[in-house]
């Protein structure tokens, strides 16, 4: 009966790795660390990924002939900034910010809400402009039209519209960055996926603290899920006559 | 008021508007048709540099905006523009929509704006609707709204793009007859229709456009009733 074995064994080990030494204190530290980085790193993300988005949307709308040099310059710049963020691993980038850029840090949570911010900033980017894009050109036009400046059409007319169109995708992003919090473990940042492996190494079994923090982070996960569709029924409800 | 020489603009390689010439006096009702595709729209857009002209110049009450360094928004802040689609922004109510603009760019104080959008709609029998959204509004309501939206900034001169194209038959009448009264009233306005009727009552003068040229200009009586060339005459034939 070797199922029955396994089953009677597991209570000692459940006890091990949550109860024991207060150790569920930990997991719900590690936990508020993670979502502490996670918010912190979104709004780190969001400003970033508004600035790039507007700077590229800017460039891309000027009149032919009237190009301005330094938007030209800073569009470079966000161009080069999404290629290479999107274009690499967010594991290596976490290494390099760890092991190279701030090699002497010993803030290991603020290096990765750093390398998260900067990481989700490069996709804010692309979902913010693509908000941008799907207002109708209309709307700017008949701002332009009145008089008002470039910054005034987009500040009460453009990106108010978009970012009911967003709302979305930018509750994605807050998951998948939700998640990749858990890689910040590799740079040494003590949240929740790092307990659970301290955890695990110290009782000499790893599968109660790992599955334990995978149904944590499912949770979270779900909950979210769940405001964030009654927040867009909120929202729709202000398009019906 | 409006002068506009060897206008051309070209997408590319497509030619839309190909060396138009245009004086508009203040007060003159300029009604502009043509087939579509003729250019009459683009035409229109390029006096308020919604399109950027490839060729030509425009001059506005003496300054001329096509030149470099001006400044774009002052000079749009004096010229009214109606769409096709209205255009109302949804974010925000009828009143808010009338009185951001002279708000924002400084013509209006928030309580004589406010005062000016309620007097605005209770001209166009719309006064109740000031707290309304956009989307509470039909088709005819919006476009008389978009009308006051632009009359708010005191233009000196309204462009009208097409301004019934898109609505239902029964709610023409009541924008056309907010358009008659501002005529009446003595404002400068470009309009391109295909209200021949409009164009026959209100233009001081008719324009015909066709393939990016002004094919035939007159007052609307002699434009409608001895069309000289062979195109107007075609065009007429199918639209009277």
């Amino acid at each position: 009966m070797a199922i029955f074995d396994w089953l009677t064994s597991l209570a000692p080990r459940l006890h091990r790795a949550f109860i024991e030494g207060g150790r569920w204190k930990l997991y719900l530290q590690g936990l508020g660390v993670t979502l502490e980085m996670t918010v912190a790193a979104l709004i780190f993300g969001v400003i970033l990924g508004l600035m790039v988005a507007v700077v590229r949307t800017a460039h891309d709308q000027q009149r032919p002939g009237r190009r301005n040099p330094l938007l030209g310059f800073f569009n470079g710049l966000c161009g080069l900034y999404t290629t290479v963020i999107r274009g690499t691993p967010m594991m290596v980038q976490l290494l390099i910010w760890s092991f190279v850029i701030f090699k002497t840090s010993r803030n290991k949570v603020l290096v990765g809400i750093i390398g998260l911010g900067i990481n989700s900033g490069a996709y804010v980017a692309e979902i913010i402009r693509g908000g941008l894009m799907s207002v109708d050109a209309g709307q700017s036009e008949a701002g332009r039209s009145l008089g008002l400046g470039y910054f005034d059409t987009m500040r009460f007319i453009v990106i108010p519209q978009a970012f009911k169109n967003i709302l979305p995708s930018l509750g994605n992003e807050f998951i998948t960055l939700f998640k990749d919090t858990s890689l910040v473990q590799a740079i040494g940042a003590a949240e929740l996926t790092y307990y659970a492996f301290t955890i695990g190494g110290r009782t000499f079994d790893y599968m109660p603290p790992l599955i334990g923090i995978a149904l944590m982070y499912l949770a979270v996960v779900i909950i979210f899920t769940w405001l964030q569709a009654r927040l867009e029924r909120r929202l729709r409800q202000s398009d019906r006559r | 008021m409006i002068d506009v020489r060897n206008l051309s603009k070209a997408f590319g390689d497509h030619v839309v508007l190909d060396g138009i010439d245009q004086h508009i006096s203040p007060g003159e009702k300029v009604v502009v048709i043509g087939p579509s595709g003729s250019g009459k729209s683009t035409f229109l857009r390029c006096l308020n540099l919604l399109e950027t002209p490839t060729g030509g110049t425009i001059t506005f009450q003496g300054q001329e905006i096509t030149g470099p360094r001006v400044d774009i928004d002052r000079i749009r802040q004096q010229m009214g523009m109606v769409f096709q689609h209205f255009n109302l922004f949804p974010n925000m109510t009828i009143r808010r929509n009338i009185t951001l603009a002279p708000v924002r760019t400084g013509l209006m104080k928030h309580a004589e704006a406010d005062e000016a959008a309620l007097s605005l709609l209770r001209r166009v029998g719309l006064e109740e609707k000031a707290e309304a959204y956009p989307n509470q509004l039909s088709g005819g309501q919006k476009q008389r709204v978009a009308i006051v939206r632009a009359l708010a900034m005191r233009p000196k001169v309204m462009l009208f793009d097409e301004p019934t194209s898109a609505l239902d038959p029964e709610m023409v009448g009541e924008v056309l007859e907010v358009m008659k009264d501002l005529a009446h009233e003595g404002m400068t306005m470009v309009v391109v229709t295909h209200e021949m009727g409009f164009a026959r009552e209100v233009g001081s003068r008719v324009v015909f456009m066709d393939g990016g040229v002004i094919v035939e200009e007159d007052e609307p009586s002699a434009l409608f009733a001895h069309p000289k060339s062979e195109r107007l005459r075609s065009f007429l034939a199918k639209v009277l």
